[in-house]
């Protein structure tokens, strides 16, 4: 077992960066130097010289030049060929398996829930998890764990309009009662009581989050520049996440492919660039990490305007801890060797999980991921 | 007709029952209206919009006139849209729309271009209780779905399976009930169904779209399709589609767990068997029996028991929160500037519509619920329902000044009158303390009122609330 970690800004925080809609592996950090990559792409395709070269067979995007700084320096780590046996080509059930490490039945709970389950066994924090956006990603969901799923930090409460103060709180107080005193009536009406609790006591810690929140730093005005900026506000003010969770896309390129997916990249890496930006003036980068990923890779011939989905895929990890450069093999692209006319994954996500559970949140792994995987070492000792 | 009061208001509750579920819900005032024409004939006239008075467009566009053709304008095609939904004589239309929005989910993300969307919701209010083969063939007809599914860039030489794919995965059969090459062969009799323009795209901005078939860009090779060898065009693939009994089935479970029980997400549906498998039976039997005539097979579902047992066990989505708001406190006659922000506030409860966040649609159920959406479910209903210048919430009031002021009674009608709904015995005491600790409800001085107003708030911030 793990010990329990008190909330300083010291324990190991995690941001996830979801590339939804499957980001192309191969015009992100594209083998420039292999012959198939032109045969294969010779519509799509990303220009010999505009590639960022980072070693002698791969380069970057030109849209994530922020990002190749990032590498240069070492604090970024590339992950070759990700995926698992037997590739689903859709993106639900691929997400949900990325989700949920369930490839072969339906999963509920996932990885990123199990993990704060470890972290906080007893629910000391209901923001140890927190969401950006709408939606509650599978990824973040188990038993007991509230997540705070937040679309605007600065008007987070329930039952603002009651005013004033002293008649919301005599309000709030029996809501209070009422959510708490019906547990034990179905796992639905548990989940609301459940809800309604954490609710309440989430809105209450992260309002302190944007007062707090000063630097100057400027992101840019796009959504992924927003949601990694609310992030960085409740991470400065020291509230005890532990595990950040947001999305960007679409990344479904199935045409148009070379506008979207620059533009895509451009919006992301600039805002990633000034995220680490914003936390290092406050003297608050070292204990966070970046993990992004997608559901799976693109064909690896393309369709004449964009590629059809695809299996294999990279991921990346950035950090102050991170042990920069590039991790596992780039899958073949010899007619022999693709799948389906698609890229074979050589390394399980699972594989890339173990490495930030045990070796970053230094959790157990094998409960979290289901199993025992080989881990490549992207993590400082 | 005689009926005792416990008939009358079990009546009521299945009435309310089925206007929230074939509609966005019904103030009491409008219940009692409609409730002495009985169960089935309002059951016919939800049916029937063609005998309705339609929503009068011009209102609207004389007020926004730049929402008529709305482009790239984020915000405006879902204010229209829920304009009209809080406004219709004909809720069953509108609540099909969302239906369909839901299954064939097509989104502004990547099409760009609200009016096609808006379009395709159009068809789906003229169509909706049609046949689903019509509504499927205008589907794929759909300049707004050639683009979202890439169909525009499926050609003879070089096939595009996305529209295939979900045309058998998503909108007809579900996962487990065909091939990988069944996909491969339905996505080549679709070759040269795309898309052009109207007037040229470029550069006077940006133009409608319509349906154009390519005899040239068409695939003409023969395909075997499900077990079908032959010439098959896009038509005849629809054809062979519909008459399997697994397309039945799967449509089967799109609309109950629309209209009748939540279900678990539709991807799970190849691995975990219905909840009440009878009523999917019973379903499939009337599409097929029906050759998929949505009216029939709608009358049918609400006519059935197993719609009229399963009261309240539905988790609210974010539409039937806010258009079912704004239809029991009242709206103004005329559309306000508000109504942006109120149908913004869908997109805020994680339904943000005509921009589904894939084609997948959205995950219905508990899956609405998290600290962020109930947060912000709460605090809409809220500021509505205290809103003492709505004349639905006046009418509210008007009802409880004539209840006896025990703190029992008030609960009681206040729950009966904003559904009825049912409430656990632990909510309903805690209700009863609150109300109680208030101290006296004096209508004269304004303390009947505000107590009032508090309790409502109070109801509508219940867990029992979120369902319909």
């Amino acid at each position: 077992m793990t010990t329990i970690s008190k909330p300083t800004t010291k324990d190991p925080v995690i941001v996830v960066l979801q590339l939804s809609g499957g980001n192309d592996y191969l015009n992100t950090v594209v083998p420039y130097t292999k012959s198939e990559y032109r045969d294969y792409r010779p519509t799509v395709n990303v220009g010999e010289e505009d590639i960022i070269t980072i070693s002698d067979d791969v380069g970057l995007h030109p849209a994530m030049a922020p990002l190749a700084d990032i590498y240069k320096n070492g604090n970024m780590a590339i992950i070759h060929g990700v995926g698992y046996e037997n590739s689903v080509r859709s993106h639900f059930r691929s997400m949900d398996i990325w989700h949920t490490c369930e490839p072969d039945k339906l999963g509920t709970e996932g990885w990123l829930g199990r993990a704060i389950q470890n972290i906080d066994p007893k629910k000391e924090n209901v923001v140890t998890g927190v969401s950006i956006g709408p939606s509650l990603y599978r990824a973040l969901v188990a038993p007991g764990v509230p997540i705070a799923t937040v679309e605007n930090l600065d008007s987070y409460g329930l039952l603002t309009d009651i005013s004033p103060e002293d008649k919301r709180d005599r309000v709030l107080d029996r809501y209070k009662k009422m959510y708490s005193t019906s547990l034990g009536s179905g796992p639905v009406m548990d989940f609301l009581s459940q809800t309604g609790l954490d609710a309440l006591k989430g809105a209450d810690i992260l309002n302190v989050a944007p007062e707090k929140y000063s630097s100057s730093v400027e992101y840019a005005e796009n959504s992924i520049s927003k949601k990694l900026k609310s992030i960085a506000k409740i991470h400065l003010a020291d509230l005890g996440t532990k595990v950040f969770y947001c999305d960007h896309g679409s990344f479904d390129t199935h045409a148009n492919q070379l506008a979207s997916h620059r533009y895509l990249w451009d919006n992301a890496s600039v805002a990633i660039r000034d995220f680490f930006d914003d936390l290092k003036e406050h003297d608050a980068d070292e204990n966070v990490i970046m993990f992004i990923f997608s559901e799976f890779g693109r064909r690896v011939r393309d369709n004449g305007a964009g590629t059809d989905h695809g299996s294999g895929g990279v991921c990346m990890v950035i950090g102050n801890s991170v042990v920069g450069g590039e991790y596992g093999q780039y899958p073949s692209m010899k007619e022999s060797d693709l799948d389906q006319g698609d890229l074979v994954p050589d390394m399980d996500f699972r594989s890339v999980y173990t490495t930030l559970i045990e070796d970053w949140m230094k959790l157990d792994p094998v409960p979290i991921v289901g199993g025992t995987f080989e881990k490549p070492s992207f993590i400082a000792k | 007709m005689v009926s005792t009061t416990s008939n009358l208001k079990s009546d009521i509750s299945l009435l309310a029952h089925l206007m929230r579920r074939a509609g966005f819900g019904a103030s009491r005032k409008d219940l009692e209206e409609i409730l002495p024409l009985g169960y089935e004939k309002n059951v016919e006239i939800l049916l029937t919009p063609q005998n309705n008075e339609p929503v009068d467009k011009f209102k609207f566009l004389r007020y926004y006139p730049m929402w008529w053709k709305p482009g790239t304008m984020g915000g405006a095609g879902q204010a229209t849209w829920v304009w009209t939904m809080v406004n219709s004589n004909s809720p069953l239309q509108e609540k099909l729309c969302v239906f369909y929005h839901n299954i064939f989910a097509t989104g502004v993300a990547k099409v760009d271009h609200y009016d096609e969307i808006e379009d395709m919701i159009e068809m789906f209010r003229e169509k909706g209780l049609g046949n689903y083969k019509d509504i499927l063939m205008s589907v794929a007809k759909s300049p707004a779905m050639i683009y979202w599914l890439d169909q525009n860039e499926n050609h003879a030489t070089a096939v595009n399976e996305n529209w295939g794919r979900e045309l058998l995965e998503l909108f007809t059969m579900g996962v487990g009930n065909y091939t990988e090459t069944d996909v491969r062969e339905a996505s080549r009799a679709f070759t040269g169904w795309t898309l052009e323009h109207k007037l040229p795209r470029f550069h006077m901005g940006r133009w409608d779209w319509e349906f154009k078939f390519v005899p040239e860009d068409h695939d003409y090779s023969e395909k075997e399709f499900l077990g079908h060898k032959g010439n098959f065009d896009g038509e005849e693939i629809v054809d062979i589609i519909l008459s399997k009994r697994s397309t039945a089935e799967f449509i089967a479970r799109h609309l109950y767990s629309f209209f009748v029980a939540d279900e678990p997400q539709v991807p799970a549906w190849s691995v975990t068997p219905p909840k009440d498998p009878k009523a999917i039976k019973f379903l499939a039997d009337s599409l097929l029996e029906s050759d998929y005539h949505m009216e029939t097979v709608l009358r049918k579902l609400f006519n059935s028991d197993f719609f009229k047992s399963q009261l309240f066990e539905r988790v609210k989505n974010p539409t039937e929160v806010v258009v079912g708001t704004l239809r029991l406190v009242g709206n103004p006659e005329l559309p306000t500037p508000e109504i942006m922000e109120q149908a913004s506030q869908i997109a805020y409860m994680g339904q943000d519509l005509l921009n589904p966040p894939s084609v997948e649609g959205w995950h219905n159920g508990i899956e609405w619920i998290n600290s962020g959406t109930l947060m912000k479910r709460t605090n809409f209903v809220s500021e509505l329902i205290s809103d003492t210048s709505r004349p639905g919430v006046v009418d509210l009031l008007e009802r409880l000044k004539k209840v006896d002021a025990n703190a029992a009674s008030l609960v009681d009608e206040s729950l009966n009158l904003l559904g009825p709904l049912e409430v656990s015995e632990i909510t309903r005491t805690e209700l009863i303390n609150h109300v109680e600790s208030l101290g006296s409800f004096d209508w004269s001085n304004n303390s009947g009122l505000q107590r009032t107003i508090e309790l409502f708030q109070l109801i509508v911030a219940t867990k029992e609330y979120q369902f319909c």
